[in-house]
């Protein structure tokens, strides 16, 4: 069973409809045992970074969650969901992420020219071969954000060209994040997410 | 490269597509899931939903069409019209859109804009605007209550005044060029992108294949919406971009 983990943000039943709709057993939960006992887990998310902290906390998920990752359990963070996996994030002051992911959350610059946030569809570059990262090759998906995350190029999978390289797809072992929404990109996003269940059947990681 | 995006509107009336679409062999002309899914089929970027219910109280049907169309449909979903309070917001939201336009109600009370921002992120929050050319003033004037009533704002300062008040977005039709199918309102976008530095998605005038690369090649809009010329297959979807792409415009 993947647990989509529910902590009052914008997306989660969005992420839920997806799943659904690609028949892949899912449940929506807050329930640490629930959570713990997952084959894989969805962190999804909208907003800002240091509230969904706070939420995570408040429903004492951030030990369950570390914990998982560290037993090896897929999970997939998706949007702000993806920035939590993350060491740091400088939104609005300096908040500590899961650090599941080394690497650091950062403003879009706005002085390259370009609208933040970045809203919209925007093309994808894989940088590496993953099952995760197939088929979104030079195909466009729906990102909306303007903080990105600066990691080293062996956890970017897929990255997107916005004045920056933004990283839209990143992994470190079971641990993997996507910065767009999987679950508002059409039949590309959700062979994405059909892809994150593949790597929870199958077991396609090593564990640490 | 950002693709420009292009956005099907889709009139709704107590969770009914008002006078149906006809470019598919729908068996039902009017059912919303059914026409999201033909225009995400066409390669449509976004919808717009505006609930046109004129009873208060036949309202909830427009979260039961959005929950549906959620369930089928996975693409950016934004709806409009008689969103009054946060608690209207949150029920969209909660049943799949991914934003919510506001017009009138902003107008009479901006802190909607900024309540719903701070809430939800501004990346939620659209402002639509409806702009008429006001010869005398020369300027444009806000119109409100479906572009029956105008009011004292100027179009530029009222688009500033939103987007500091938290608007990710706006959607501004012109009343000058909605229905003419004369091509988008050219001078009105050029001063808005100019203006405010969030995505705009520019609505009204659309008629033939050339509207849509002259208003991505003469302005910085973002999207440019349409209805009737999708609806009625006068145009596709496919036809739109693959003009655009040949006039060197980034389509997804």
């Amino acid at each position: 069973m993947i647990a989509i983990i529910d902590y009052d943000t914008g997306n989660t039943r969005n992420v839920k409809k997806a799943m659904d709709y690609l028949n892949i057993q899912n449940t929506l939960s807050a329930d640490p045992a629930v959570i713990g006992n997952a084959d894989g887990l969805i962190l999804p998310g909208v907003g800002a970074f240091g509230k969904a902290v706070e939420a995570l906390k408040q429903r004492q998920l951030i030990p369950v969650i570390k914990q998982a990752a560290k037993a090896g359990t897929p999970i997939l963070g998706i949007c702000l969901g993806m920035q939590l996996l993350f060491d740091r994030s400088f939104e609005f002051g300096e908040t500590p992420g899961l650090g599941l992911i080394p690497g650091e959350v950062v403003a879009i610059p706005d002085d390259l020219g370009v609208k933040v946030p970045h809203m919209g569809w925007d093309q994808n570059q894989v940088t590496q071969t993953d099952p995760i990262a197939n088929g979104f090759d030079q195909e466009a998906t729906y990102f909306v954000h303007s903080y990105y995350v600066k990691t080293q190029p062996q956890y970017i999978l897929a990255e997107s060209d916005y004045g920056v390289k933004i990283p839209s797809i990143v992994r470190n072992q079971n641990v993997i994040g996507m910065q767009f929404h999987p679950e508002k990109s059409g039949r590309i996003g959700l062979n994405g997410l059909a892809a994150f269940k593949e790597v929870v059947t199958n077991g396609n990681y090593s564990r640490n | 490269m950002l693709a420009k995006r292009i956005i099907p509107c889709l009139d709704v009336d107590h969770g009914r597509v008002k006078k149906g679409v006809n470019f598919v062999h729908l068996t039902d002309v009017g059912d919303p899931v059914a026409i999201a899914a033909a225009y995400e089929k066409q390669g449509a970027d976004e919808l717009v939903f505006l609930d046109i219910t004129a009873t208060n109280e036949k309202r909830p049907a427009i979260v039961d069409t959005i929950e549906k169309v959620a369930a089928q449909v996975f693409m950016p979903l934004t709806v409009g019209g008689g969103i009054h309070t946060v608690a209207d917001m949150q029920r969209l939201l909660k049943a799949g859109a991914d934003k919510v336009a506001v017009n009138s109600q902003a107008v009479r009370d901006p802190s909607l804009i900024s309540k719903g921002a701070e809430k939800f992120g501004a990346q939620c929050i659209v402002l639509a605007i409806d702009s008429k050319w006001d010869p005398a003033k020369q300027r444009y004037t806000v119109y409100v209550n479906g572009g029956r009533q105008a009011t004292d704002l100027d179009v530029i300062e009222w688009a500033k005044q939103g987007v500091a008040a938290g608007a990710g977005e706006l959607m501004v039709t012109s009343m000058d060029k909605d229905g003419t199918k004369s091509g988008f309102d050219i001078p009105l976008y050029q001063k808005l992108t100019v203006a405010v530095n969030v995505p705009i998605i520019a609505s009204g005038g659309c008629g033939k294949l050339t509207d849509f690369n002259d208003v991505f090649k003469q302005t910085d809009v973002d999207a440019a919406l349409a209805a009737s010329v999708f609806h009625f297959g006068e145009l596709t979807i496919p036809d739109v971009k693959a003009a655009l792409k040949k006039d060197g415009v980034t389509v997804r």
